[in-house]
């Protein structure tokens, strides 16, 4: 049964990743983590999880690439034109009406959803008012947020996406391309942070207004999809907004009955009012 | 045929998808005694109505994946657009946004492997028109995981590069036309 032995060395893997070094996988769907770990096995050039845990607990340099191979990160600009057109048009007016605002990007990847974000909120007058909090748990991911420079092939998609969501200006006017790289402006991440925070492991830091999560729970199993809504749940202020995935939604989730369905195709929830 | 009981079929399909499709769901009772997990090719930014039409045409529920969702006998599931679709250990769906494999999400491949990781023996795994190469990695898992491989005859097929290069890939699986699928997967569940 050597599809056995696979799945017990697998969570020892995880179990050795989370004790030496406290990122923790062991609440992630098995089907998908297997999937990347067996990519990374292959890159690695072990034939089993065995080999790989002893590689990744004697080797700390191994931790970082197999970081990148455990955090999918797969992104665009305004992915997804009809949820940034829904934000605009539906969760905007609300947001208009609060003198400052927090904006929290959870599992931000290498960023392009906070420029996205900080990009609309300039083009509805709310930008100066706002500070975005990006956060993920891979640093590679947040050096390359922090850079904003994206591959100039990328670009065309991206002004495409941007023009769907209902962008009022050029996407050129926000990015220099140079040596085949977009580098988008320095401007547009004066007020964001991009920070380490875990989904699985920390706590809220902030009080927002909207919490921005896509393509992220379905990562998790339903425990740890529980305990993430919990943190944004707690992280967002009394009729703050979520916004989740395309084919995402809380109706499984222990935290359903604290959210109204604000505007159900773009999967964009309230969280309701009361105590 | 194999000994240990089937549990799930899993089918593939690309260029030619529904009219395959719309010969196969069709034949499968009300009360099917398996789940159908289904990926076919679809334009990332469309919303799907492959689910919708192949509803009308069927006896058993047909509808679009969710995440984390229990897999149920007699429901055909199909992959969202742009997601990938995959099996957990504990026969729920999971649904992800990894890169594309082949240039395809959802793809074929991605659901087979995890589905021959979750059923083992207990596994059909079809193959259907297409014309690329998505589903023969697929096919290969289902085959040493013990499964059981159908593939529509190249020549039958709407486009016979998907099927041709899953029999290059997988010589113990067997060639059969649309209705001879279908058949096989009524027999498969019925008592002698």
């Amino acid at each position: 049964m050597a599809d056995k032995t696979d799945d017990i060395e697998m969570r020892l893997l995880l179990e050795a990743i989370y004790h030496q070094y406290h990122y923790d996988f062991r609440g992630y769907s098995v089907a998908s983590v297997k999937r990347r770990l067996s990519q990374a096995r292959e890159r690695f050039g072990c034939h089993t999880f065995s080999q790989l845990q002893d590689r990744v607990l004697h080797d700390p340099a191994v931790l970082p690439e197999l970081i990148s191979f455990l955090t999918v990160q797969v992104s665009e600009l305004f992915r997804d034109p009809t949820y940034f057109r829904g934000l605009r048009e539906l969760v905007v007016p609300h947001l208009k009406t609060y003198p400052s605002l927090k904006v929290w990007v959870a599992g931000c990847s290498a960023g392009e959803e906070v420029y996205s974000l900080a990009i609309l909120f300039r083009e509805e007058g709310l930008e100066d008012r706002t500070i975005f909090y990006g956060t993920d748990i891979n640093p590679d991911a947040l050096k390359k947020a922090e850079a904003g420079v994206y591959e100039l092939e990328r670009i065309p998609f991206f002004t495409e996406n941007h023009r769907r969501a209902g962008g009022k200006s050029s996407l050129s006017d926000y990015y220099t391309a140079a040596y085949g790289a977009a580098v988008f402006d320095k401007s547009l991440r004066k007020r964001a942070v991009f920070s380490d925070h875990s989904l699985v492991t920390d706590a809220v830091f902030a009080e927002v207004q909207l919490v921005s999560c896509r393509n992220v729970l379905i990562y998790f199993d339903r425990d740890l999809q529980d305990r993430a809504v919990g943190l944004f749940k707690d992280a967002l202020t009394r009729k703050g907004f979520l916004g989740l995935g395309a084919k995402e939604s809380l109706r499984f989730s222990r935290h359903a009955d604290a959210f109204s369905e604000f505007a159900r195709d773009e999967r964009i929830y309230q969280k309701r009012g009361g105590p | 045929m194999t000994s240990a009981p089937i549990e799930a079929v899993v089918v593939g399909a690309s260029a030619g998808a529904l009219e395959a499709l719309s010969v196969l769901l069709p034949a499968l009772p009300t009360d099917y005694p398996l789940p159908v997990l289904v990926v076919v090719h679809l334009p990332p930014d469309k919303k799907s109505v492959m689910a919708e039409l192949l509803q009308q045409k069927c006896r058993v529920g047909v509808r679009e994946a969710e995440d984390k969702e229990p897999i149920r006998a007699g429901i055909v599931y199909f992959a969202p657009p742009d997601y990938h679709l995959l099996v957990e250990p504990d026969r729920r769906l999971s649904l992800s946004s990894e890169e594309p494999v082949l240039y395809s999400r959802p793809s074929i491949d991605v659901l087979f492997e995890t589905a021959a990781d979750a059923y083992g023996p207990g596994l059909i795994g079809v193959v259907l028109t297409g014309a690329n190469s998505d589903g023969s990695r697929g096919l290969r898992a289902v085959l040493s995981a013990g499964g059981t491989g159908l593939v529509q005859w190249p020549d039958l097929a709407y486009a016979s590069a998907m099927p041709q290069a899953a029999l290059d890939a997988c010589p113990g699986a067997r060639v059969l036309s649309l209705p001879e699928i279908a058949t096989y997967l009524l027999e498969c569940v019925t008592p002698v």
